[in-house]
């Protein structure tokens, strides 16, 4: 186990000292791209400047509230929709299909009727998280053995106790796979969607520097984005591992 | 668990009745129909022991869920302590079901305090009858395990204990002790006989061992094959104050053999359906 993380760290460092070897060769010019260890340092720089905070407050915070519609509303929706086979039923192809939809594609539209706010993007980023909560809901709901809802009958319970005490925990392998797309997608509706049009948020920021060949700024954001995407997708997996281990999955 | 007044009071009493009870499923795909259960008369006198015994599908289960009130009948009537239950879970039913009904995600002190948080006990009461449970299950070491840190039949100890802590008056058992190996199904077939004179309940108990049912009943229930109908019922004339050594007795081997005779038949009768479809 130990021997893996170590190897794992190997891995990384040794991409990462490779990026550096052909930036530092002039192989990768630094128009194109700096050396990872400047990038580093220029990042260090630019949150200790403060410059950003507004832009990295923003959103952050709309991807959390996204993030928190996509998983309440998706977990509620994939409780109901459970319960009523027919409506289980007809939705079941539209699920099938969903992801085959650009749902950036709307955000045009959404501005039209939003304006340009907080709000399209934070419908873009729950639009495109929710119903990957909705599908790894139900796949886990199917799976809850009868004999549990059994006791939850012997003991009285509504279907709403049910869902919270008995069904959802039991399904909470699979609830958390959803939880996980729900993250990442939280994150690319909502950077997606200031790239596309926005006068905010990291990335607005990330476009503006790319359109004026500030390489000091783009790359720094870049992996600014990565490297919060990548700690709560960890965070996550870290509680996914204990859930399994209880139950003896791993 | 102190209730064993009751036991002698109202041992006459009729607890559980059941006239023409039966069931038939009828598939949601294409509307076929199981006949699964009955036509099923029986009475069941209070703190009575009950033992059924019959083939593998026979019914024994859907009777089992008729009786807690988890399944409705297609025909007929049942009646707990006077009243009609029809789908309804009725107060005072404790149900150990077949399968492993752990919740995997608590561990097996808040498995086994679970039916009495449910029902609003105070703390300091779910702690000392869970600790109890916990004794009497031989699970102390075990309080803050998880599920899939026990063996089958120390899971099935946990739901067992889960439903006893309830102090139900009637206690429906299905197959309880399959996940066990032989000594500890002895073991636990005396725990079960001393919390049945201790609380006075009426236990109404599922097992597929002939020895069993009648190493522990007062009465035993012989099913056909499907559909479940009653063929037969065994008195056994125990005394209340037995134990396992009552196999040492030459009546113990007269009323296995009579179970075996009903059985036979059917049981042969239940695997010649097997081979058709
Ligand atoms: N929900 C259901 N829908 C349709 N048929 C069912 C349903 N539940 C049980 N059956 C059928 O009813 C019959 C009796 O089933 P049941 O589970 O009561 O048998 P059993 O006596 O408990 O068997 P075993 O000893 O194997 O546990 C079986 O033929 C089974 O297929
Ligand atoms: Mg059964």
């Amino acid at each position: 186990m130990r021997l893996v993380v170590v190897l794992r760290l190997l891995v990384i460092a040794g991409l990462i000292g490779l990026v550096e070897m052909l930036c530092r060769m002039g192989v990768i010019d630094n128009f194109t791209m700096p050396p990872p260890s400047r990038i580093g340092a220029d990042l260090w720089r630019l949150l200790a400047s403060g410059k950003f905070n507004g832009a990295i407050g923003k959103t952050l915070s709309n991807a959390a509230l996204a993030f928190f519609l996509a998983v309440s509303i998706g977990m509620l929706a994939g409780v109901v929709i459970h319960r009523i086979a027919s409506i289980r039923a007809a939705l079941d192809p539209f699920f099938a299909t969903y992801y085959a939809v650009p749902v950036l594609a709307f955000y045009p539209l959404l501005i039209i009727l939003f304006g340009l706010g907080d709000a399209p993007k934070i419908i873009i980023a729950f639009m495109l998280g929710v119903v990957a909560v909705i599908v790894n809901t139900l796949n886990g709901l199917d799976r809850v053995p009868k004999v549990l809802l059994k006791t939850a009958r012997m003991a009285r319970m509504g279907w709403f106790e049910t869902a919270n005490k008995i069904t959802l925990p039991s399904a909470a392998p699979f609830v958390l796979t959803g939880v996980k797309f729900a993250v990442a997608y939280a994150l690319i509706g909502i950077i997606g969607s200031e790239f596309i049009l926005s006068t905010e948020g990291v990335g607005f920021e990330i476009a503006f520097a790319y359109n004026n060949f500030d390489n000091a700024t783009m790359y720094p954001l870049i992996l600014l984005v990565m490297t919060v995407s990548i700690t709560v997708n960890m965070l996550l997996g870290m509680w996914e591992k204990r859930l399994l281990q209880r139950r003896g999955l791993r | 668990m102190t209730n064993a007044s009751h036991n002698d009071v109202h041992k006459d009493d009729l607890h559980v009745s059941l006239r023409g009870a039966t069931k038939v499923f009828r598939r949601a795909d294409d509307g076929s129909e199981v006949h699964a259960l009955g036509p099923v008369d029986l009475d069941l006198k209070r703190g009575e022991f009950f033992a059924v015994v019959g083939p593998s599908g026979c019914g024994k289960s859907t009777l089992l869920e008729v009786l807690a009130g988890l399944s409705t009948v297609t025909a007929g009537t049942v009646t707990f302590e006077g009243k009609p239950i029809s789908g309804e879970v009725p107060d005072g039913v404790g149900v150990v079901f077949q399968e492993d009904a752990c919740f995997p995600w608590m561990t097996v002190a808040d498995n086994i305090a679970f039916g009495l948080r449910q029902a609003g006990a105070a703390e300091g009461e779910i702690r000392a009858r869970v600790e109890g449970a916990l004794a009497l299950m031989g699970l102390n070491a075990f309080a803050a395990s998880y599920p899939a840190q026990l063996s089958g039949g120390m899971r099935q100890r946990v739901c067992i204990a889960r439903t006893l802590v309830l102090q139900p008056r009637l206690i429906l058992l299905d197959e309880p002790f399959g996940a066990l190996d032989q000594q500890t199904r002895l073991l636990m077939g005396e725990e079960l006989l001393r919390l049945w004179r201790e609380t006075g309940a009426t236990i109404f108990l599922i097992t597929h061992a002939l020895d069993e049912a009648a190493m522990l009943a007062d009465r035993i229930g012989v099913m056909s094959a499907r559909p479940g109908r009653l063929l037969e019922i065994v008195e056994t004339g125990w005394p209340e104050t037995r134990d396992s050594t009552i196999v040492e007795k030459p009546e113990f081997g007269h009323v296995t053999a009579r179970l075996w005779q009903w059985l036979r038949a059917e049981s042969m009768k239940s695997v010649g359906r097997m081979d058709r479809p």
